[in-house]
């Protein structure tokens, strides 16, 4: 059933092992039970807390998968960095982005769907344009 | 021509194996990508009202349901990684097929979630929210798919002890489709 | 020589008989580097001419509005439409990108860094696969119903987004469709230029000894990796708004047309720069060897090209000054746009200083990569007007914005591509081209150049807007309609032209003088290898034990040191 010794890889590149690896199971209930905090959190009610369980606890296990599925805190530095600076991009771009286009209005135009607010969205019978 | 693996596959001089070097950067360009249409979404969000009463309409439970078989799979994914290292082929396969189980399990819960709201009337074009919702989710989708495809070819040649380095890559792409839900879940289903 | 480190003791790659495959199998279906630059290079060479052939059509009727013009007829305003945007977006996606990026970068990076292939030869194919595909689809988008996509290549939405406004509704999906693909070619490629480039260094090749070009393709490349992503969300997107009915980008529905803009040039902007690297990179191979000197300051054009990349994705929106932007966006955009002109200016700086003092052949190679370094400097200082956003509220959309982007696109995508292709032919093909047809060729293409965009840089200032069909409808334009002739009459010269290199390359191609390894006595890796390299590209790989650019050293007998020799 199982091949217990190591192989010799005959087909793959050379292969250097981790030297340990987490309980991955351990790590697997932590983020369930985070999910089920970020699902619960709404039902408090508060605005803030509703945040925070939601995407604190996003961030937290995306952390976690990144660090412990991925491997990356073995993985040499600059691929740290390289993913860091992907997501500084992103930053950078709604940041700049974001002054125009969550705007209704700007110099000398505006959005005219925006400002007559559109009621609730009502489900159409067959979407699209004409 | 050479089905054979060149030379320059075989280096590492940036001091990881190629493989693994070329999938991190796969990861890269992806998370500018999927980046680029949450940052839009968010941008919408936050500026349209109308867009919290339609994300009233998102149901919660079947998107942690999801959230909970996405964790689960990763899980096999990293155990497979484990499996492979030991040199255990049969086993990462049987790790990686109940991780791909995972993945097809989110999309036919995906499928039927749609279909109910689409009879509910909301289709892609009922409203920018909805508009957002179906295009990332579908792109997440395909990302879901395509993994579970390339995820079958890799366990069918670790069953046979071949190319077992690969469990790993795959199951790096796989955490990253992951992390992707973990944040596309809050936003579409919990942020009301 | 020492055997490099590897499993496989093999020269390259592994057990497999050696027979001869097929010819359709060698030159359509290899996985060999080298053929598939072939195929990016003749595929990317042949869509210049393409979009050539769409310049000479619309500046005919520029020039003589109204007029049939000789091979292509009657040029309609909506047919000026569709050419003006496939001009554009064919040279920047189907010209610049496979030529510069991935023609030499295929070809180059492995006999550069001295290894026998990519790191994924089958993955390289696919991409080749996938960008030729792009281009069956761009070509099939004009023989549908309305015409190719006629939105500029810009593809601002509304007007991309509704067929009544564009009146190419076939036209823009399949367009975008195209740019998708080739999208995901280049993703596929990049990944393997900048793996490959990264793991597989030949043993002794630090990081420093790695050349220039190679450097620059590696950083393009991670641009173009870091870059394309938003635009990829967004293209997806606009497809869904013209085919699905979405309003993603629609003002009237909710949506935001300056969404769009901000998710295009956020890549189009470093998408300039992962053209101009590589042309960069190869003007610094060719100046090193014909003045027959180092290159002046290896390490600061290193990290001036990565201080370059950083900032690259901070200027976008400087294509967006008057489009309404918040105009406290376009004061940070103002100051880092003027900002980046720094590093650019530094490397044209280090050229200079290289070339200072060394002993100049002018070759035609070099006669082209000084000329990239004499044109790409107008078209860089003409960018500082229009990086301010002042200046700017006058000069966007106007003739001297195209002749700006002239002055660095033309130098980057046809000055770099002809300084490469004369300078690396004896490797390729193993026979050299003529050098006087060659320098006829230069001259006949940069002197009508010149006399095509100075006019436009007048007649942009002048008032001359981009875009416009017949000028002649614009009573205070008729009297600067001079420059429009001016700069067509120059196209048509440099047209005449162009046959020469034809005729030079293809008869070089079969009957040129057979080219030995290193005619050029150059250092780095690709010149030890037989001219033209055999599959694997050496018997056995090369150790490297210096830097590529040891010209002129003193004390020794040569004034080239190659990097494989061992002393």
């Amino acid at each position: 059933m199982s091949h217990a010794e190591h192989t010799p890889h005959a087909e793959s590149p050379a292969y250097e092992a981790h030297t340990h690896h987490p309980n991955y199971v351990k790590i697997w209930a932590i983020l369930a039970s985070l999910l089920v905090v970020s699902v619960a959190g709404p039902f408090v009610g508060i605005r803030a807390v509703t945040l925070i369980t939601a995407f604190g606890i996003a961030i937290v296990k995306a952390y976690m998968v990144v660090k412990n599925f991925m491997h990356l805190n073995v993985a040499p530095r600059y691929v740290a960095y390289l993913v860091g600076t992907m997501v500084i991009f992103m930053l950078l771009f709604f940041a700049a982005a974001s002054p125009d286009v969550m705007k209704a209005r700007g110099t000398d135009w505006e959005k005219p769907s925006w400002l007559h607010q559109a009621p609730v969205a009502v489900p159409a019978e067959h979407g699209g344009e004409h | 021509m050479s089905a054979a693996r060149p030379i320059a596959n075989t280096r590492s001089a940036a001091g990881m194996p190629t493989g693994r070097l070329a999938v991190w950067w796969v990861i890269a360009s992806e998370i500018v990508i999927f980046g680029g249409i949450i940052a839009s979404y968010v941008m919408f969000r936050l500026s349209h009202d109308a867009f919290t009463a339609a994300a009233a309409n998102t149901n919660t439970w079947i998107g942690a349901f999801n959230t909970f078989v996405l964790l689960t799979s990763s899980l096999f994914a990293v155990l497979g990684h484990k499996a492979a290292e030991e040199g255990n082929g049969p086993k990462a396969a049987r790790m990686l097929y109940l991780t791909s189980l995972g993945g097809l399990t989110f999309l036919v819960v995906k499928s039927f979630e749609w279909t109910h709201e689409i009879r509910e009337g909301f289709t892609i074009t009922s409203s920018t929210f909805w508009s957002f919702y179906y295009t990332a989710c579908g792109l997440h989708a395909l990302h879901v798919l395509g993994g579970v495809i390339i995820m079958l070819i890799v366990a069918a040649d670790a069953r046979k002890y071949l190319e077992l380095h690969r469990v790993e890559l795959i199951g790096i792409y796989w955490h990253f489709v992951d992390v992707v839900w973990i944040f596309l879940f809050p936003l579409l289903y919990i942020a009301k | 020589m020492a055997e490099s480190i590897q499993a496989h003791p093999h020269p390259h790659g592994g057990p497999h008989a050696h027979e001869e495959p097929g010819f359709f199998r060698k030159y359509f279906y290899s996985t060999d580097h080298k053929i598939i630059a072939m195929q990016y290079l003749f595929t990317g060479m042949a869509m210049a001419l393409v979009a050539g052939f769409m310049s000479y059509a619309f500046r005919m009727q520029l020039a003589f509005p109204g007029m049939h013009v000789p091979l292509y007829g009657l040029v309609t305003p909506n047919r000026y439409n569709t050419l003006v945007t496939n001009h554009g977006a064919i040279m920047v996606f189907w010209v610049a990108m496979p030529v510069l990026l991935a023609g030499f970068a295929n070809y180059l990076i492995p006999l550069m860094i001295g290894c026998d292939d990519m790191v994924f030869p089958k993955l390289n194919r696919l991409s080749y696969q996938i960008f030729f595909l792009s281009v069956l689809v761009l070509i099939a988008s004009f023989v549908v119903p309305g015409g190719g996509f006629g939105g500029a290549w810009t593809s601002y939405p509304p007007l991309s987004s509704r067929g009544s406004f564009s009146l190419t509704p076939l036209g823009a999906s399949m367009w975008l469709v195209a740019v998708a693909l080739e999208f995901v070619a280049f993703l596929m490629g990049g990944i393997n230029f900048v793996t490959t480039a990264m793991n597989s260094r030949a043993p002794g090749m630090r990081m420093y000894d790695v050349p220039i070009v190679v450097w620059m393709i590696v950083v393009a490349s991670i641009l173009f990796m870091a870059s394309v992503g938003p635009l990829i969300a967004g293209a997806i997107m606009l497809f869904m708004d013209q085919n699905v009915g979405t309003a993603f980008f629609d003002p009237t529905r909710g949506g935001d047309p300056i969404l769009w803009q901000h998710l295009f040039w956020f890549f189009g902007h470093p998408e300039v720069y992962v053209v101009l690297l590589p042309a960069i990179g190869i003007t610094a191979e060719i100046i090193t060897v014909f003045s027959r000197k180092k290159l002046f300051a290896y390490k600061t054009v290193l990290y001036t090209v990565f201080g370059t990349g950083v900032l690259s994705f901070t200027v976008w929106a400087h294509h967006q000054f008057i489009a309404g932007i918040d105009p406290r966006m376009a004061n940070v955009f103002t100051i880092t746009t003027l900002l980046i002109s720094i590093p650019i200016a530094e490397m044209m700086f280090v050229y200079i200083a290289t070339l200072y003092g060394g002993s100049i052949t002018l070759a035609t190679p070099m006669l082209w990569a000084l000329a990239f370094i004499a044109e790409f400097l107008i078209g860089g200082v003409t960018g500082i007007f229009l990086g301010a956003s002042g200046a700017d509220i006058y000069f966007h959309d106007t003739y001297f914005v195209l002749a700006h982007f002239h002055y660095t696109f033309y130098p980057i995508a046809i000055i770099g591509t002809f300084a490469g292709v004369t300078y690396w032919f004896p490797k390729m093909f193993g026979r050299m081209m003529n050098d006087t047809l060659g320098k006829i060729h230069f001259w006949g293409t940069i002197i009508p150049f010149n006399f095509i965009f100075i006019p436009l840089f007048i007649f942009g200032m002048g008032g001359g807007h981009r875009r416009i069909y017949d000028f002649t409808n614009f009573p205070e334009l008729v009297p600067l309609q001079k420059y429009n002739v001016i700069a067509t009459c120059g196209l048509l010269v440099m047209l005449v032209f162009q046959p020469i290199f034809l005729f030079n390359f293809f008869r070089s191609l079969f009957r040129g003088p057979k080219a030995e390894k290193n005619p050029w006595k150059a250092n780095t890796l690709e010149w030890t290898a037989e001219s033209p390299p055999p599959h694997g590209n050496w018997p056995e790989l090369p150790t490297v034990y210096r830097g590529p650019y040891e010209y002129s050293v003193p004390g020794r007998e040569l004034d080239y040191w190659p990097q494989n020799a061992p002393n």
